[in-house]
């Protein structure tokens, strides 16, 4: 559990970071957002201490990150950043392998969790191993930026805007990589992000800051549904909230008996999709399955009032 | 490719000969010296002074790079940038004296000998290594720096595991200048009695004898050609090496 405490940053005496405390629970994400100059990036910083409070403290599993030296606290949070940050002039595997390095693995247990890690993000050890990492694409360098984050097996892991320099599609994939990974490891998360769609993706609670101060922090269904101020209205957006909300639900949550006619969609599929695939085959209702297995169907009309009722 | 190496090896065939067999020239420089003069320098073997010269200056640039790049390191700390001005001033003092001027003043204080050529060639080599070293290390990849820092590299490993190596060809680059300046102004170290290549060529001078003023001026140029030649293709080595730029 990471507990941020009252934590304030003054730059020529004014706030950029103004007395937030949240509490972030184990092995969840939680997503910082706010517009740029909002102190999200700040905030995040403070935490593994690049950048000093001037005011608060911040303790990880009750520790106070104070108690100890800034380099040894670095090498038990894990850091992943915009551009990926890797080192050039070392390998994909000295690259991985840096923190676990520093902290005096043997040479046999880094190239494990190298390896280990290299198979969770779908690239081939042998093959990538040895590459530098001017000759991987895009996407690549910033999964090789993510597993260096995690090679220690971090008490938390800290993100600034990571998939920032990713074009879309190639996004869409990094944040459900970064979602399974998250689920299979138990890691905590904290990213920073200006997007409120991918907070809301991969969000399990969404922070959202505006000029230096904390506005509104919980789930992104409370966010979406009830924003606590007209800034967060704003970033939620407005036409887009009833859809943004279904995009947090699976159909196996509105699924009932009765016919229903053309292709399935599996159980998973979110109601946006589902609502989305109702109106371009102009169908009221789709058939469900789980496994292949037909389990009942998803109506129209009960998408409709699960996105008119928090109106 | 094939062409190249085949260049590089006729020239460093053309040079052992030139130092190792001058004999070899004589028919080639005779019209060159004066009626009945002596053709090739015999007062002093070309290789004892061709390994004098290259020691003066592999001893001279080694010592520019150990200062030049400890300066650039310094500089680019937090605690030195207040110092950068001033130590440009200086290495830019080295630069704008002119050796000969040196070497006038060095005298008095060292003797006569390598020692006045030595100071002269070092002054003489700083500002190119400092330059690029203090250009290579506060132009670093800044997500890379964050990078270190956020991962737990403290300041020393930061400097040796990450700005250092990637500075590296950068610096290289201001080595090479420094190392041909210096492998050309040796020579006017014979002035005041270094032994270097200089002798052959000044004696020539002082007898009209161009023959000799050729065949030490070859031998100085043949070694910063190839000297420079080797230095670039380290350089490139390195850079590919460290995975700086994509592989061929």
């Amino acid at each position: 559990m990471i507990e941020i405490d009252r934590i304030t940053r003054l730059y020529d005496g004014k706030p950029a970071v103004d007395a937030v405390s949240m509490t972030v629970e184990t092995a969840t994400i939680t997503a910082i957002v706010g517009t740029s100059g909002s102190g999200k990036t700040t905030l995040l910083r403070m935490i593994n201490r690049l950048v000093e409070p001037s005011s608060g403290e911040v303790r990880i599993n009750g520790e106070p990150t104070t108690g100890l030296e800034k380099h040894v606290l670095r090498r038990r949070i894990g850091y992943a950043i915009q551009g990926h940050g890797l080192f050039p002039h070392h390998t994909v595997a000295r690259n991985i392998g840096a923190v676990p390095r520093l902290l005096g693995w043997p040479a046999e247990k880094i190239r494990a969790r190298v390896d280990e890690l290299l198979d969770l993000f779908s690239m081939p050890p042998a093959e990538f191993r040895d590459r530098f990492p001017a000759e991987l694409s895009g996407g690549q360098q910033q999964r090789v930026g993510v597993a260096r984050a995690l090679a220690s097996r971090p008490d938390l892991l800290l993100m600034d805007e990571p998939f920032g320099a990713l074009d879309p599609i190639i996004r869409t994939r990094a944040q459900e990589d970064l979602r399974r990974i998250q689920r299979a490891l138990g890691s905590t998360i904290l990213i920073v992000t200006h997007d409120m769609e991918e907070a809301i993706q991969l969000g399990d609670r969404v922070a959202v800051m505006d000029a230096g101060r904390l506005v509104q922090h919980g789930t992104p269904a409370e966010i979406i549904t009830r924003p606590a101020t007209a800034f967060v209205a704003e970033m939620v957006g407005g036409v887009e909230r009833p859809l943004r909300l279904l995009s947090l639900f699976p159909v196996s949550d509105l699924i009932q008996e009765g016919p229903a006619e053309g292709a399935a969609v599996p159980d998973r599929t979110s109601l946006r999709d589902a609502l989305s695939t109702c109106l371009w085959t102009g169908r009221d209702a789709l058939p469900v399955e789980r496994d292949g297995q037909r389990i009942g169907r998803v109506t129209l009309d009960a998408i409709r009032s699960r996105a008119e009722c928090h109106a | 490719m094939r062409r190249g190496i085949l260049l590089r090896l006729a020239l460093v065939a053309l040079l052992l000969a030139l130092v190792l067999r001058p004999a070899w020239f004589a028919p080639i420089f005779a019209p060159f010296a004066p009626e009945g003069g002596p053709v090739i320098y015999d007062r002093a073997s070309l290789l004892s002074l061709s390994l004098s010269h290259l020691g003066l200056v592999a001893l001279a640039s080694a010592a520019a790079t150990l200062v030049a790049v400890t300066l650039a390191i310094l500089v680019t700390r937090p605690a030195g940038a207040a110092f950068r001005p001033l130590s440009r001033t200086i290495t830019n003092m080295g630069q704008t004296f002119p050796p000969v001027a040196v070497l006038a003043l060095a005298v008095p204080a060292l003797g006569f000998g390598a020692g006045p050529t030595l100071v002269a060639l070092f002054l003489y080599g700083l500002l190119p290594i400092f330059e690029n070293a203090v250009t290579a290390l506060s132009n670093l990849p800044p997500a890379t720096m964050e990078a270190a820092r956020g991962i737990g590299l403290n300041r020393r490993q930061r400097l040796l595991q990450v700005e250092l190596p990637l500075a590296l060809p950068v610096i290289l680059t201001g080595i090479r200048l420094s190392v041909v300046i210096a492998l050309g102004t040796a020579t006017i170290g014979s002035t005041v009695a270094a032994r270097t290549l200089g002798e052959v060529i000044i004696a020539g001078l002082l007898t009209n004898n161009t023959a000799y003023v050729l065949h030490g001026g070859l031998i100085v140029g043949l070694f910063a050609v190839l000297i420079y030649d080797a230095l670039v293709r380290l350089e490139a080595g390195l850079s590919r090496r460290m995975g700086l730029a994509k592989a061929a």
